[in-house]
């Protein structure tokens, strides 16, 4: 179902995420983008508040739900939207408030405006006070790949972010350099990064919000070659007797010496596959009858013993043969690594005198990695 | 300890329970209360009965209470706009709050209640709203004004509510603009009169500019939207705003940075289009809008959409983005269709063969719809990059080999533009193509397949059992089928005329007589009268060489095009189509266009691409049929006997055999006369539409000697007239018969009857030497002087050249003022014919003239003659026949045919008699050529 339909009077635009749908009901002609971000946002807000986003979680809280849409959408112009100010304005729900409340008498809801709100830097709250002072980034990029047959690469691009976590008192400046910024071949900011800055001397420099943030996403384009770091020797076969044969080995490549960790794999089989009886060397396998998808949940890939899963897949006796190839899709977590080759230079804060903690943090995952059978 | 508890309460008396509940004195009954009627509210539940017990509640200072309860006024003050009366001495109260929150709240809730009565009461605490000290209650108010204009437009424009916010527009806080901005576009929008309430200056401009980089996201997309409507005074004003914009692009929200796009695409527009500013800009659009692809699905579904436009616009953009096109498995449908479209976009010779091996894979994929439209890519882009055709069909001919049903189909249906784009190229996979035959079950497919059986017919061995067995279950097959294999099977027959002819009479008896489809038995009629009345003429029109079909038959208009280039990231983006085609109640409504470039004259932007309107329809007689049968053709006549028949294999007999009994008993089934007048003769009718006057020989007498040389001091003028496509041409041949060179010719013509007059100098070429001669040719137009001349078709010649001035006379056949719009309507032409006296009529007869009645329709249409009708009386043909002078003076004929009488009787009519002497000679001339 395409996101935005349109019926005689109304225009219905959709997401879905945590298993269901937001709807958004328009009458007049509005950018569609706006209202799925601002959907997205919505989602965002409730998973921040509620920590989860379900059916049952959004009837529990119902009450806030409508305070902070009441907060963040009037008459289809968003209001607030940081969950900075929000915080501020809606307290999340904890079972320590709640009963507090109960005794006390007192809501969830601000009585005071946010201080926020109006300021130059709308997404940072005033008066941070904590006894450490931290600030944490994490630098984690996604493969995206598509890998044909024959093992080469059809297509690859980066899509990298920079996540922080960021605990400073008062209104700490900050300078994030890189040691290699021309690698970026798109790049898009928090709201508070100071884009001149970064157009003329090629560092963030930002007063960041309090809490966790995405200060920045990155992409590193098909125009790049990207390194891959996992490849998967497969050999599927439909047509023998007795069924067809699969075997399936995965090892590391391009890794500098990193372990590929969390590895699954998932190959979403044809729809005559009945089952399949497989032996892996390492990792637990399950194959849904009902979903055709069979997963293999790998784990830690050892160099010295590659693994691997081969065997028997039974096929529905006299159905017409498999038309169509499976593809395998592939996640995993490489720490310690970024991919890409970006490496943080340093980090420098202006406007406060004492001394914050900081540290980098790189990961490489999986994003949309498939190999083609 | 949750709020689901609230749910669950569903016993009898529940609203008596609240009721008491809310009445309660405890602060915190009275809360959990309210809780409940709005837990009641949300699933649906009627609670509107409790409408002033809640009201009692609103005067408190919880402001998690103050809210709920404007939460249920909010829902119901329009079911009780009596009692929400009752809320709105709260609602002045709580504007005058020292607490900003809740003053905002209060002008918030207010507007959001629709009943008059309390709309009365706003305008005073909206009015120091918008004036507050604190911004966040002034942008709140910014925002009411649109809620207001909704409810009741005029009280806003009286209350000069829109100056207000108009002088909003320069508050020093962002937020501040960004939503009077907003506030102001959406009355915009709502406005009926259509133009626009606030006119755009570039000091306005600099102030949203300003504002753009320091407001939120949101306020970021209102601005970037009201940017787009305005057009910069010059290209200089241009650039500098999309210096400014620019950095959107790198904005983390998409509608930012697709608004962003919107603006710059516009703005492009106006700059040159070779300046490096432009070429920067380009190269900096790309990563943006490949970034939007790594987002949510939703994310990449509008953004696809709006990249299709881009790259229709300016395709360079995107060029070397291919491979972020490429499918991944797990992709939505919808994402996944509008990416295969635009690699089809983005193929070129650079690219085919990526795009083409991932088409291979995709068309073994396991959505059909997608796989489908993966092998009809396919097609396409054999169609599009010719070099990569041959590729293209190979790749298809793989996958006709796995023989899954609905590729075989699909391949099939695209070989037959692969055909028609490439004729006489790949027709040896034709026998790989009719193995499958018995497998296609799919109207297309099968009218596809019959079609290549039809259009090859020569080279395919059993073509005619293959037709056979198609048409066995005729009247079961679509419409499409049928009409397919009627015209195939008349194409065979023309192409093996010896074997076929049973089969051809099948197919036209079930066309004519067994189908209730007018199309297909007017089609089979059509062809019919074709084979029957000239062989020769079916097979020129059925086997016409059809027109190339183009590459790019789905590419939007580009007057579209553009519009929607200044709706990008709208909805109207999404479905491709203008607003005001669908949203609703949208007024007169300013259609934007793109500004024109500085400097340039033209509004219409030339496209990268080129756009051909040929339609893709497969066979070109589809339209002509088409158009054929729209036209006024009453009842099948009686077919004219076609003395001739001319095919170069053995005279086959034709009429003899069953089918002239058949078209016989069909004219006695259908009970139509054939004395009935007919508008025009079948083969003057097909003639004229078939373009067998495409090369239209109007008669011209042969040249004359207009001045001898002995006369013209050894000048030799031959000369004649002619009418060539609308316009009247003096010949010339000037031959040199003196000792000298000639130069310097000037041509004069003395007043006449019709107004001749050159119409460019006479280009003779100079120097004539000594026995030379040239040819030329003078256009002439009618706009001269005027005087009457006797007779008066004789036009008086001046000729110079650098020996003396020579005069001379000759006479310009009437023929060459027939002008082609002189077809009379029938009725007008009967009308006429009644209404001019009798006395105004003159008889002549054209002696010894050798045509039928067609041949002369056919000689005199050529000549700018109209047959009006053709009637049979007594064993002669009555031709009816109009024609109108350059000077605007009608005539009309009737003319008398007998057959075997050589001699034809002209009786002309018209208003001006004089011109009728040279009437005769023209149609005694033509007929005699």
């Amino acid at each position: 179902m395409p996101p935005v339909i349109a019926t005689p009077h109304h225009y219905l635009i959709s997401i879905h995420r945590c298993c269901m749908f937001f709807v958004a009901v328009c009458m007049t002609e509005v950018p569609p983008l706006f209202v799925i971000e601002f959907l997205h946002r919505v989602v965002d807000t409730f998973e921040d508040y509620f920590s989860e986003c379900t059916e049952s979680i959004i009837k529990e809280h119902y009450v806030v739900v409508y305070e902070l849409l009441d907060e963040m959408l009037d008459n289809g112009f968003p209001l607030a939207t940081e969950s900075n100010i929000l915080k501020e304005l809606i307290k999340p729900p904890n079972i320590l408030r709640t009963i507090a409340n109960t005794v006390t008498g007192k809501s969830n809801v601000s009585a005071t405006l946010p201080s926020g709100q109006l300021s130059n830097v709308p997404w940072r709250r005033t008066g941070v006070k904590y006894t450490n002072n931290e600030a944490y980034f994490d630098v984690v990029e996604e493969v995206d790949a598509i890998i044909d047959k024959a093992g080469s690469t059809v297509f690859a691009e980066i899509q990298g972010y920079i996540d922080c976590c960021i605990k400073l008192s008062g209104m700490p400046d900050l300078t994030l350099s890189f040691m290699n910024p021309r690698l970026f071949d798109d790049v898009s900011f928090h709201p508070c990064v100071r884009f001149k800055r970064w157009e003329s001397e090629r560092f963030l420099s930002f007063i960041p919000p309090d809490g966790n943030f995405r200060l920045m996403s990155y992409h590193i384009g098909s125009q790049n070659i990207v390194a891959i770091p996992i490849y998967v020797r497969h050999n599927i076969s439909f047509r023998e007797a007795g069924g067809g044969r699969l075997d399936i080995t995965v090892g590391p490549k391009q890794t500098i010496g990193r372990t590929v960790e969390s590895v699954i794999i998932e190959i979403p089989m044809p729809k005559a596959v009945l089952n399949c009886s497989l032996i892996s060397n390492q990792g637990k396998y399950s194959f849904d009858p009902v979903s055709k998808v069979l997963i293999w949940d790998v784990g830690r890939i050892d160099t010295a013993k590659l693994p691997s899963l081969r065997g028997t897949i039974n096929l529905q006796s006299g159905a017409p043969a498999v038309e169509s190839n499976p593809a395998i899709n592939v996640q995993f977590i490489i720490s310690q690594l970024a991919v890409s080759g970006l490496k943080v230079n340093r980090l420098d804060m202006y406007g406060e005198k004492y001394k914050p903690f900081k540290g980098v943090k790189y990961i490489t995952k999986a994003g949309r990695f498939q190999i083609r059978m | 300890m949750t709020d689901s508890k609230y749910f669950t309460t569903t016993k009898k008396g529940e609203i008596f329970e609240l009721k008491s509940e809310l009445n309660n004195d405890k602060k915190e009954k009275k809360r959990e209360a309210v809780k409940k009627v709005i837990a009641s509210m949300t699933v649906g539940k009627d609670v509107s009965a409790l409408f002033p017990d809640v009201v009692n509640c609103m005067q408190t200072d919880n402001l998690e209470l103050k809210k709920l309860v404007y939460l249920y006024l909010m829902n119901y003050a329009k079911s009780q706009p009596d009692m929400a009366i009752m809320a709105v001495n709260t609602f002045v109260k709580d504007c005058e709050d020292p607490n900003p929150l809740i003053r905002a709240l209060a002008v918030r809730t207010m507007g959001c209640i629709r009943v008059d009565k309390i709309t009365e009461y706003l305008c005073e605490p909206l009015r120091k709203c918008l004036k507050d000290e604190d911004p966040y209650v002034r942008k709140t108010a910014a925002v009411c004004v649109a809620k207001l204009y909704d409810i009741n437009a005029q009280l806003v424009e009286d209350q000069g509510f829109l100056d207000q916010l108009k002088d909003l527009l320069s508050d020093s806080n962002p937020m501040v603009v960004a939503n009077a901005v907003a506030a102001l576009s959406e009355i915009n929008e709502a406005s009926t009169s259509g133009s626009p309430l606030v006119e755009m200056n570039s000091q306005t401009i600099n102030k949203l500019l300003t504002a753009l980089n320091e407001c939120t996201e949101w306020g970021q997309i209102f601005i970037l939207d009201s940017l787009a409507n305005y057009s910069p005074k010059d290209d200089r004003e241009a650039q500098s705003i999309c210096e400014r914009i620019t950095p959107r692009l790198a904005h983390a929200n998409a509608a930012v940075v697709l608004s962003a796009v919107k603006v710059l695409m516009k703005l492009m527009e106006m700059l040159p289009a070779d300046s490096d500013f432009v070429t920067t800009l380009t190269k900096k659009l790309a990563p943006p809008l490949v970034t939007l692809l790594s987002s949510e699905p939703e994310v990449q579904y509008v953004a696809l959409r709006n990249i299709n436009l881009i790259v229709q616009k300016r395709p360079d953009i995107l060029k070397h983005e291919m491979k972020v096109f490429f499918v991944k498995y797990n992709d939505p449908i919808y994402v996944k269709l509008e990416k295969l479209d635009i690699m089809i976009r983005l193929a070129s010779q650079a690219n085919i063969a990526q795009v083409l091996s991932e088409l291979k894979e995709y068309a073994t994929e396991v959505d059909v719809d997608f796989v489908r439209k993966a092998v009809r890519a396919i097609g396409r882009c054999a169609i599009k990059v010719e070099q990569s055709a041959e590729r293209c069909v190979s790749t298809l001919l793989d996958l006709i080999q796995t023989k899954v049903n609905y590729v075989v189909q699909e391949a099939i249906v695209v070989i037959k533009d692969i055909f028609r784009k490439y004729p006489n190229k790949y027709e040896s996979i034709i026998s790989t193509l009719c193995e499958n035959l018995d497998t296609l079950d799919e109207p297309e497919a099968r009218a596809s397949m019959i079609w290549i059986i039809g259009e090859y017919a020569e080279r395919i061995d059993n073509a005619d059992e293959l037709l056979e067995s198609f048409l066995e279950g005729f009247h079961d097959e679509n419409t499409q089928v049928q009409l397919q294999l009627l015209t195939a099977i008349v194409k065979l027959f023309l192409k093996r005329p010896t074997d076929t002819q049973e089969l051809v009479q099948q197919v036209l008896s079930l066309a004519t007589q067994d189908s209730d489809n007018p199309d297909l038995r007017d089609r089979g009629f059509i062809y019919w009268r074709l084979l029957s009345t000239d062989p020769a003429a079916a097979k020129e029109v059925v086997l016409a060489e059809k027109p190339l079909i183009s590459e790019e038959t789905d590419l939007l208009e580009p007057t579209l095009l553009d519009e929607l280039i200044c709706h990008i990231s709208s909805l109207a983006s999404v479905y491709h189509k203008p607003p005001n085609a669908f949203v609703e109640g949208r007024g007169a409504g300013v259609r934007k266009m793109l500004p024109a470039r500085a400097g340039s004259q033209e509004t219409v932007l030339e496209t990268a691409t080129g756009v051909s309107d040929q339609p893709a329809v497969i066979p070109a007689q589809d339209s002509l049929i088409g158009d054929l049968l729209s036209m006024d053709i009453s009842a099948p006549t009686v077919p004219v006997p076609a003395a001739t028949s001319v095919f170069s294999p053995p005279p086959v007999d034709l009429l003899g055999g069953g089918l002239d009994s058949l078209l016989g008993g069909d004219v006695a089934a259908s009970g139509a006369g054939g004395a009935a007048p007919v508008s025009q003769s079948t083969t003057g009718l097909l003639g004229d539409i078939f373009g067998f006057s495409a090369t239209p020989t109007s008669y011209s007498p042969p040249k004359s000697n207009w001045l001898p040389a002995e006369k013209g001091k050894g000048l030799d003028v031959w000369g004649t007239f002619s009418r060539r496509s609308g316009q009247i041409q003096m010949d010339f041949t000037f031959t040199n018969k003196a000792m000298q060179a000639m130069a310097g010719f000037a041509i004069q013509l003395n007043k006449n009857s019709f107004g001749l007059t050159p119409n460019s100098a006479l280009q003779v070429m100079t120097p004539l030497l000594p026995s030379m001669s040239h040819e030329c040719s003078l256009p002439l137009a009618t706009t001269g002087a005027i005087q009457r001349m006797e007779p008066l078709n004789n036009l008086q010649v001046a000729i110079k050249n650098n020996i003396d001035v020579f005069y001379f006379a000759c006479q310009v056949p009437m023929n060459v003022f027939f002008t082609e719009d002189g077809q009379m309507d029938k009725r007008v032409f009967l009308a006429t014919w009644k209404d001019i006296p009798a006395q105004n009529e003159v008889q002549y007869t054209l002696a010894n003239i050798q045509c039928s009645a067609d041949a002369v329709v056919q000689k005199m249409q050529q000549n700018n003659v109209f047959t009006i009708a053709k009637r049979n009386v007594e064993g002669q043909d009555m031709l009816y026949q109009s024609l109108k002078l350059t000077n605007g003076i009608w005539v009309l004929n009737e003319l008398k045919i007998q057959p075997g009488n050589p001699n034809i009787t002209l009786s002309l009519k018209s208003r001006a008699l004089d011109v009728a002497p040279g009437v005769f000679q023209s149609y005694d001339a033509i007929l005699h050529v």
